[in-house]
């Protein structure tokens, strides 16, 4: 537990030396806050449904961003020799840098509470959908982190392990839209695979279990694929 | 201290390191040695946990590899080949890192990043990021990770790569210096680093042990065969042959073309055993009319007796 506490620290630290954590925060909100108020005043509804809507795609390409140095780096410099001889065991490393991931996509969400402060002004805002999307959010961030992480895991060229992280999550946003091509006797298994699917009843907010058992066994199977492949690597 | 016991590593259908035994004593100073890719590197990567051995055992004090890693991970410090360190962290700030992962106080972390920073002199650099260090920086950096801990082992792999000659020595120092306490085992292929090091030598070839001893043993034992080399002037090789050739210990008398302007005789003694025959030599010159201008006992150079251990066979 300890470790872990360190790896995040020096994992989330990191983001904000260098310039990655600033450049991805700033296009997440352009990207979002452009696409959301273009429409907005046309809807004329006080509610944010069009800025979570747009979210799981927005984070297929920006939370893969974020976790595309997590391992890629460590393996390309050679200090994940330094890391895994420190007293530190695999699941701390993994752990250390999943959080920190996860922390990184809160502190770039923390300024789009602006979106619902300022349209409460505006009129009647219902906040249960608003904490709903935030929840929602967030364990959206951290299925797509986790599949980051994986896809980090696999290549020591951050490039490649950002397309290939960007490719999965894309799949598993999209999957859901493209049911039409699927077998009748699958439809509700790739429905249930998608990740917007879930995402989207949480941002109702209605916070099923079903949905949030989707989000973890996510995360789970991306950090254990990391796992089993940074363990076959020794 | 450390117990090594058939360890053997393969990649995929490589064998990298080939059923390879030996132990390190408390307080010994191990030199690892070795041609390129002869599993120096690979050895003490499994030493150190990084690689899993695909076969054999590897303990240190009553822990096994196998089973508590992490209690062994804790007492060895260890710095890899060209010490890969993370480019972007400053020297501080990756040595505080370190620090709270080898759970040291904050309150005596201060005091050992100090001493830390004298000890490798890295105190003017403390505040750079290391990406913009020139490798002699990075690699004390790198033996300042290693000593974090204070550990009863350190190992390290060729520590003085691509470091300038005062560098060099100064690195040895500090290395002599903890020497004196802790157990090391340093992996090299500069054979003057392992004579000014260390006490034992492990000679790598082909993942297999070719040679443990310590270095006076190497040298004596090596090879079987020793040289005295002679120059003098006024002399004949038949004469020489003549005079020398009584001598039992004497296997043969050559004669060596050297390209001198003078026409001195260069000779070259072939001996039976380490035996000092210098004085019976010597008066055998003395009671001829030869004038003596050298006279050297060959001692066989570690890096002939590598060469020998290590040769393609």
């Amino acid at each position: 537990m300890r470790q872990i506490k360190n790896i995040f620290r020096k994992e989330f630290r990191t983001y904000f030396v260098s310039p990655i954590a600033y450049i991805v925060i700033s296009i997440f909100l352009l990207v979002t806050g452009w696409f959301f108020f273009m429409t907005f005043f046309l809807y004329n509804q006080a509610d944010l449904r069009n800025f979570f809507a747009l979210l799981p795609i927005t984070f297929s390409f920006v939370v893969p961003a974020v976790t595309m140095r997590l391992f890629s780096e460590e393996l390309n410099i050679g200090s994940y020799e330094i890391l895994l001889t420190l007293p530190v065991t695999s699941r701390d490393v993994i752990l250390g840098k999943f959080f920190a991931s996860v922390a990184l996509i809160a502190a770039m969400l923390l300024p789009t509470l602006a979106y619902p402060i300022t349209i409460s002004f505006l009129g009647e805002l219902d906040w249960g959908p608003v904490a709903g999307g935030y929840i929602g959010a967030i364990l959206l961030g951290a299925a797509f982190s986790s599949v980051g992480l994986f896809a980090s895991s696999l290549t020591r060229n951050q490039i490649v392990a950002f397309i290939i992280g960007m490719a999965i999550c894309f799949a598993l946003t999209l999957v859901d839209k493209m049911l039409f091509f699927m077998p009748q006797s699958l439809l509700g298994f790739f429905e249930y695979l998608g990740a917007d699917f879930h995402f989207q009843n949480i941002s109702k907010g209605i916070i099923d279990s079903r949905d949030i058992l989707y989000f973890v066994s996510v995360s789970f199977f991306g950090l254990y694929g990391a796992h089993l492949v940074m363990e076959g690597k020794n | 201290m450390i117990h090594v016991e058939n360890l053997t590593k393969y990649f995929d259908d490589f064998c990298a390191v080939d059923q390879i035994s030996f132990e390190i004593q408390k307080g010994e100073i191990l030199g690892l040695l070795g041609p390129n890719g002869a599993g120096k590197t690979t050895t003490l990567r499994m030493l150190t946990g990084f690689l899993r051995p695909s076969s054999g055992n590897i303990r240190v004090k009553d822990y096994s590899i196998d089973e508590h890693g992490l209690e062994i991970k804790s007492l060895l410090g260890y710095l890899p080949e060209s010490a890969p360190l993370y480019h972007d962290m400053l020297v501080f700030d990756y040595l505080d890192y370190v620090a709270n992962i080898r759970d040291i106080k904050s309150d005596a972390k201060i005091t050992r990043l100090k001493q830390l920073a004298d000890l490798c002199g890295i105190n003017e650099v403390m505040h750079k990021p290391i990406n913009q260090l020139s490798k002699g920086y990075k690699q004390r950096v790198g033996l300042a990770h290693a000593m974090m801990n204070d550990p009863e082992i350190l190992v390290l792999d060729e520590p003085t790569s691509g470091l300038d000659p005062n560098q060099i020595v100064e690195i040895r120092d500090i290395i002599k210096e903890i020497g004196k306490t802790k157990t090391i085992i340093i992996s090299t292929h500069i054979l003057s680093e392992v004579e000014a090091t260390c006490g034992r030598v492990v000679i790598l070839n082909q993942g297999k042990i070719a040679a443990d001893s310590t270095t006076e043993a190497l040298r004596q034992g090596a090879g079987g065969e020793y040289f005295i080399n002679i120059t003098l002037l006024d002399a004949d090789i038949d004469s020489v042959r003549a005079a020398l050739g009584s001598i039992g210990q004497i296997l043969a008398v050559e004669e060596e073309k050297k390209a001198d302007d003078n026409d001195a005789l260069h000779i070259r003694l072939r001996l039976r055993s380490p035996s000092d025959i210098r004085p019976e030599i010597y008066r055998k010159i003395k009671q001829s009319d030869w004038t003596l201008l050298e006279f050297q006992q060959e001692t066989l150079s570690l890096e002939s007796i590598f060469r020998q251990l290590t040769k393609e066979n």
